[in-house]
């Protein structure tokens, strides 16, 4: 436990200095990162961007398609070609085009949602050319994304926010880029492979014949916890030693996938001058972050009374999870690689205690709590105009947010978005229930009676856990799911796009409309948002939609699992 | 859209550059410096390289100390847990095989004193160690095995037990692998 409180503690230290310095960046204030000037020059030149364009909204929006358009199709055709392509050491085949499906979604959407195994499933070059590649740049992008919502809020009334590339090509030469170097160089001397050999084969001590896989992985770690993104190298994830070889890296790790959600949050307070904003919405999504954390711990560290009923003392929760990270590490990183979309995994969520899944699962259905990198902080604007628009109805005064009157196109917005992601969630779960209970021996290349690795009520936990993780962009699962066919690849494939880009341009099109208004000075009679009053209201807001929406669902998976067993 | 085609095409080019060629290629020569240059720390006996420091391997028979249950049985070409749920009736048909296989190896251990360690599988199906309790608890079948006394093992086991990061963070823990090759030079 002392490990776990440590570890927030560090988050906390280096995300509030970081904040300040996205701030500067972002305001293009002298940093000592100032020595990558002429770099960045260079690229805008050679690739005919003009910096000081700014753009609108909408033409924020269209940049962000377009170039993640071009992503998209590069990804796919590297995967579908992947053997005959260079870096193939272990000779690992094509994709089948279902999967490259998915999986270039699934990496081009920061969600990293995998369907095959890193060691078997993909070649060197895809590692590096396609994802360690798009964990940079989806990651670059939804901070570009957001970085449209300071701008916004930052000006009186403008329609000139920014440029997009000009975001993006920042977010990854002094943030990502940087940070990526320290930490990979951190894992390389910690144990993690680096080089470009092949699988080892050896004869171990008892003379069982062997493989190791290995790999230029360091890199890609590096970025997948940076970035939020969350595939692994290796199948097991971080649970795998040499992905996440001691305790010191785990930290690394966790470090990594929280600051910069964090970071971004008091960025915000300080690029529109409005700190005390910052620290108000730091402190509601930390309120949720523990509204989470601590059923979580209790659950696992509690242990699983099976083990007890079966006459042992020790009933540590292990299954799943790895004696060098121990429990309560397992579940902090559970719920933190669950709130902020990462999706990285040091234990099998699978086999985690069923209340545990549960806070798991909801950490993803309010998808808010520091949230994914940009992602986050936009999700939980949509949740803040609606809590100011009931506000503004139950005080009786015209809905206001920092000087503009929020009215009824912006708040079909924002109910739009808000209802989407539980749409898509729970849409996805009841088709699949609807084949697994009544269409179990359909001609299938997979039939659906195959899919599930458990029965009952953790089984459709399976289901909806992988609809919960693709319409977040999370990328973790309960992994037991047979979820590399058809139907698996292709319904989360579409869920995955439209939870992505949804609900970036819901939020950012909502601050683009507000920053056009006219400008209302504050008064007496202004709703004051950067209140702890305010505050609650917004937490409440979160947990009313998210429990409405979900509760039901929630109540046939992980709850009626927790009373049947226990 | 279609004028932020082209520059999108140049930007992406460029990136992966940066991003798949330059910065791989760095890590992976600053490796080359780092302790099994980049390739997985190994570990070797007379020149030959029975395995991997990181990475766990089988170990089945009395006369080793046993690690935990793998889901992929310990094969590191691939890795995984065995994602069953508690409440899985299978899953607990399995836990009690476990449970009386190790107590039939292990004549004289109560079924109570077990570490749940040894009788669930691990995450990714690698895991390189055991908990001191595990270890220590195998030391008696060890030593019978072997014509060794006790206390030695249970030095050996400690000398082998990894402390807590700076002395309050994370588990204790026995590399499986290195307390199995020091028992091997043991006399």
């Amino acid at each position: 436990m002392t490990g776990v409180i440590l570890t927030f503690i560090i988050t906390l230290v280096i995300a509030f200095p970081l904040g300040k310095y996205i701030a500067k960046v972002f305001q293009g204030e002298r940093t000592f990162t100032d020595f990558l000037n002429p770099v960045e020059r260079f690229i805008y030149r050679i690739c005919g961007i003009d910096p000081h364009k700014e753009m609108n909204w909408k033409q924020h929006m269209a940049a962000l398609l377009s170039i993640n358009l071009v992503w998209l199709i590069y990804a796919f055709f590297i995967l579908l070609f992947q053997s005959h392509l260079p870096l193939n050491p272990d000779g690992n085949p094509d994709m089948t085009p279902d999967l490259a499906f998915n999986t270039a979604i699934s990496f081009l959407v920061n969600c990293n949602l995998q369907h095959y195994s890193g060691e078997s499933g993909l070649t060197y070059f895809s590692q590096l050319f396609v994802i360690t590649f798009l964990q940079f740049v989806s990651a670059a992008t939804g901070v570009a994304a957001v970085a449209v919502l300071f701008k916004a809020f930052a000006e009186k009334t403008t329609e000139k926010l920014g440029n997009f590339f000009v975001f993006f090509t920042k977010t990854i030469t002094r943030i990502l880029l940087p940070l990526s170097i320290i930490m990979a160089i951190i894992l390389v001397f910690n144990g993690t492979p680096a080089s470009f050999d092949g699988k080892d084969s050896i004869v171990t001590v008892q003379g069982d014949s062997v493989q190791v896989s290995r790999g230029p992985a360091a890199g890609m770690i590096a970025i997948k916890h940076l970035g939020t993104n969350g595939g692994g190298w290796y199948g097991a994830n971080s649970a795998h030693p040499l992905e996440n070889p001691n305790y010191f890296t785990n930290t690394v790790e966790i470090v990594a996938q929280v600051i910069l959600p964090m970071a971004l949050i008091f960025a915000f307070g300080f690029f529109i001058r409005r700190r005390k904003l910052g620290y108000v919405i730091f402190g509601v999504m930390t309120a949720g972050m523990l509204t989470l954390m601590i059923p979580n711990l209790i659950s696992e560290i509690s242990g699983n009374p099976v083990l007890g009923h079966m006459g042992l003392k020790d009933i540590t929760a292990m299954e799943g999870k790895e004696v060098r990270i121990g429990v309560p590490a397992s579940a902090y990183w559970q719920v933190m690689t669950t709130i902020i979309s990462t999706g990285s995994v040091n234990s099998m969520h699978d086999s985690s205690m069923p209340l545990s899944g549960a806070m798991q699962m909801l950490g993803m259905m309010t998808n808010c709590f520091y949230g994914g990198k940009g992602v986050g902080l936009l999700n939980y604007f949509i949740f803040l105009i609606i809590a100011v628009f009931i506000s503004g109805l139950m005080v009786g005064r015209t809905p206001e947010f920092m000087g503009r009157k929020v009215e009824a196109r912006e708040m079909k917005i924002a109910a739009i978005i808000a209802l989407f992601h539980p749409f898509l969630v729970l849409v996805g779960t009841a088709l699949s229930a609807y084949f697994a209970a009544h269409h179990p021996q359909i001609a299938w290349s997979v039939q659906p009676s195959a899919w599930l690795n458990n029965p009952s009520n953790h089984g459709f936990s399976e289901m909806l856990y992988e609809y919960t993780s693709s319409s977040a962009n999370n990328g973790s699962g309960f992994e037991g799911l047979a979820d590399n066919n058809i139907f698996w690849n292709i319904s989360t494939g579409i869920v995955m796009i439209l939870g992505r880009f949804i609900p970036i341009i819901g939020p950012v099109a909502i601050a683009g409309i507000l920053a056009k208004k006219k400008y209302i000075p504050e008064s007496a009679g202004t709703l004051q948002t950067d209140t702890a009053t305010f505050g609650i209201m917004t937490y409440a807001v979160i947990m009313i939609v998210a429990a409405l929406a979900f509760f039901p669902a929630l109540t046939l998976g992980p709850i009626a699992e927790y009373f049947q067993s226990f | 859209m279609k004028k932020y085609i082209w520059p999108s095409i140049k930007l992406t080019l460029f990136m992966v550059l940066v991003l798949a060629v330059l910065y791989p290629s760095l890590i992976a020569a600053v490796s080359k410096v780092a302790p099994g240059q980049g390739k997985g720390k190994t570990v070797a006996v007379n020149g030959k390289v029975v395995g991997y420091e990181n990475v766990g391997q089988r170990f089945t028979e009395d006369k080793y100390f046993n690690g935990r249950p793998s889901a992929v049985n310990y094969n590191a070409a691939g890795s995984g847990g065995s994602n069953k749920a508690a409440s899985n009736t299978d899953y607990q048909k399995t836990v009690q095989e476990r449970i009386d296989t190790f107590l039939a190896h292990n004549p004289g251990v109560k079924k109570e004193d077990i570490p749940a360690e040894l009788v669930t599988a691990s995450g990714s199906g690698l895991d390189p160690d055991i908990s001191p309790a595990a270890a220590l608890i195998q030391v008696k079948r060890v030593a019978a095995v072997r014509h060794l006394s006790e206390t030695k093992l249970m030095t050996l086991v400690s000398d082998h037990t990894e402390r807590p990061l700076m002395g309050i963070a994370g588990p204790s823990k026995v590399n499986v692998l290195k307390l199995n090759l020091a028992l091997d030079t043991l006399k």
